[in-house]
């Protein structure tokens, strides 16, 4: 019922999804009390697969907390093969491009969940806020924040870039405090090294963000 | 049946008060009925600009209260009998102004009168909202200063909530020497950023303060450059297409209007 690989990252639990959960519960306990409890070894984390077996979260707590009871033993993961309709509605909203068509003025802040493909402008004063990406087909003047939820890889593109604001995760930067002129055709990314959003040409992001691409093919193709 | 029109701005002091009280004195002159609404309750200024204060017997507030009958409230122009101003209250608080009344006034003048003007206060608050309730269309008004701008652009947005058609654009005060010297935003930029139609622009001029001084709107002289633009502006709330730009020495911003209008047609 509960195959046990070890590797050098730690327990691959390979949990058969045909039985019952109370019955799972039972043999994981049993199984992981007779073998892993040696004293002066470290931590070795632990690996779950449920194959196509869906656990609600009293469940996956029960779960874990026959795991935790074993002294050496901590949760890295859990997969499973099956996710709610719910959690797939939510992530296909996630990922999903909305497009709008609007001059947003100062004072309006326009939010989504997903990338945002806003066809116009974005005036100073004005915001836009993604979990995803921004693409604006347009010129952005006032603030835009892409990855709102902490999305560290999103992007923000625009047709003209003159923005006071460049929010991405909970990375900002801001305009210069001389006068600058817009460029065009350009993106703001997260560069990890420098740990700092830097603005480049759009052309980058097909080396810098390759996953990208289903989303671009997508705007292309409508 | 006549139209209402807002001039609003957001800012203050960027020039309603004198764009309503030409473009009123322009449409006169057009041989238009014309009834001018000042809405700023408590800095009552149209009147003194249109040298009509002396006259004033009844405000737009005791209309709304019922404390006289609205054509008693009205005040005939000293040179244009076709013209009218209902004058703010000085002195009422001004929450005593409120869009069911507006909008009652508003209707009763559309009877009789070709153009309502309606002069908003600064703000966005309920002043603002009552000015615009009963308008059909809008006039923002703006100077080439980035502040007045912005302010502008959220007018603009707040307008889009509202029962109004999309709103023209007048770029005033505008000094030429600064705008080539690249110290003030040029119209193209101005335009550019708000994206709404140009109606006109009128140049800084001394004139407008002495005859606004003297209680007589700059449009009533026979020309100079901000009568000249007032008066193109009227022409073209009549819907006639007049050329952007008569002002001589502003050739930069001819040309980029020119350019404008270019790729728009
Ligand atoms: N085109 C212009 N040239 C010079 N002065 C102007 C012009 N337009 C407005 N002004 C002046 O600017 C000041 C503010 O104008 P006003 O119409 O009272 O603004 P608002 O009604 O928006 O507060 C007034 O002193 C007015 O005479
Ligand atoms: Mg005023």
């Amino acid at each position: 019922m509960i195959t046990i690989k070890g590797t050098r990252e730690g327990l691959t639990l390979y949990i058969d999804d045909s039985c019952s959960f109370s019955e799972v519960l039972k043999e994981l306990d049993q199984v992981l009390s007779t073998k892993y409890t040696d004293k002066d070894e470290p931590m070795i984390t632990v690996t779950i697969q449920l194959g196509n077996r869906y656990l609600h979260k009293e469940q996956e707590e029960a779960l874990r907390e026959v795991i935790r009871r074993k002294n050496k033993l901590v949760v890295q993961s859990i997969d499973s093969n099956v996710i709610t309709k719910k959690q797939a509605l939510q992530w296909r909203d996630d990922s999903e491009i909305k497009a709008i068509t609007k001059i947003v003025r100062s004072g309006q802040v326009v939010e989504i969940v997903g990338d945002l493909l806003l066809i116009g402008d974005v005036n100073p004063g004005g915001k836009i806020v993604a979990s995803g990406n921004i693409f604006v087909l347009g010129s952005l003047r006032g603030v835009a924040h892409a990855g709102a939820n902490g999305n560290t890889d999103a992007v923000i593109a625009a047709s003209y870039m003159e923005p006071s604001q460049l929010r991405i995760a909970d990375y900002i930067s801001r305009s210069p405090d001389y006068e600058s002129e817009g460029v065009y055709m350009e993106c703001g990314l997260i560069d990890k090294e420098k740990s700092k959003i830097i603005i480049d040409r759009l052309q980058v992001l097909s080396q810098k963000r390759p996953d990208l691409n289903g989303f671009e093919r997508r705007i292309l193709n409508g | 049946m006549g139209e209402a029109i807002v001039i609003t701005s957001g800012k203050g002091g960027v020039g309603k008060t004198t764009t309503t009280a030409n473009l009123g004195t322009a449409l006169a002159l057009l041989e238009k009925k014309v009834c001018l609404i000042d809405t700023d309750i408590g800095l009552r200024n149209l009147d003194v600009v249109m040298g009509l204060e002396n006259r004033i017997i009844y405000d737009i507030v005791d209309v709304i209260k019922k404390r006289c009958k609205l054509k008693q409230a009205l005040i005939m122009d000293k040179r244009f009998e076709c013209l009218y101003l209902l004058p703010a209250a000085q002195t009422s608080d001004k929450s005593e102004l409120n869009p069911e009344g507006m909008k009652e006034i508003i209707a009763e003048l559309k009877q009789e009168y070709d153009y309502i003007l309606i002069d908003c206060p600064a703000g966005i608050e309920q002043g603002f909202k009552n000015a615009v309730v009963a308008a059909d269309k809008a006039i923002v008004v703006t100077t080439p200063e980035k502040s007045s701008v912005r302010d502008a652009d959220r007018i603009i947005g707040l307008l889009e909530k509202e029962d109004v058609e999309p709103p023209h654009l007048i770029v005033n005060r505008i000094r030429n020497h600064m705008v080539k010297q690249g110290d003030m935003l040029d119209v193209d930029e101005i335009v550019q950023v708000l994206s709404i139609e140009l109606l006109g622009i009128v140049a800084d001029d001394d004139e407008v303060i002495k005859a606004s001084n003297h209680g007589e709107p700059v449009a009533f002289q026979p020309n100079t450059r901000a009568s000249i633009s007032y008066r193109n502006i009227a022409r073209r709330i009549l819907g006639e297409s007049v050329p952007l730009m008569s002002l001589e020495d502003q050739q930069g911003v001819f040309s980029k209007v020119k350019k404008f209008f270019g790729m728009r047609t």
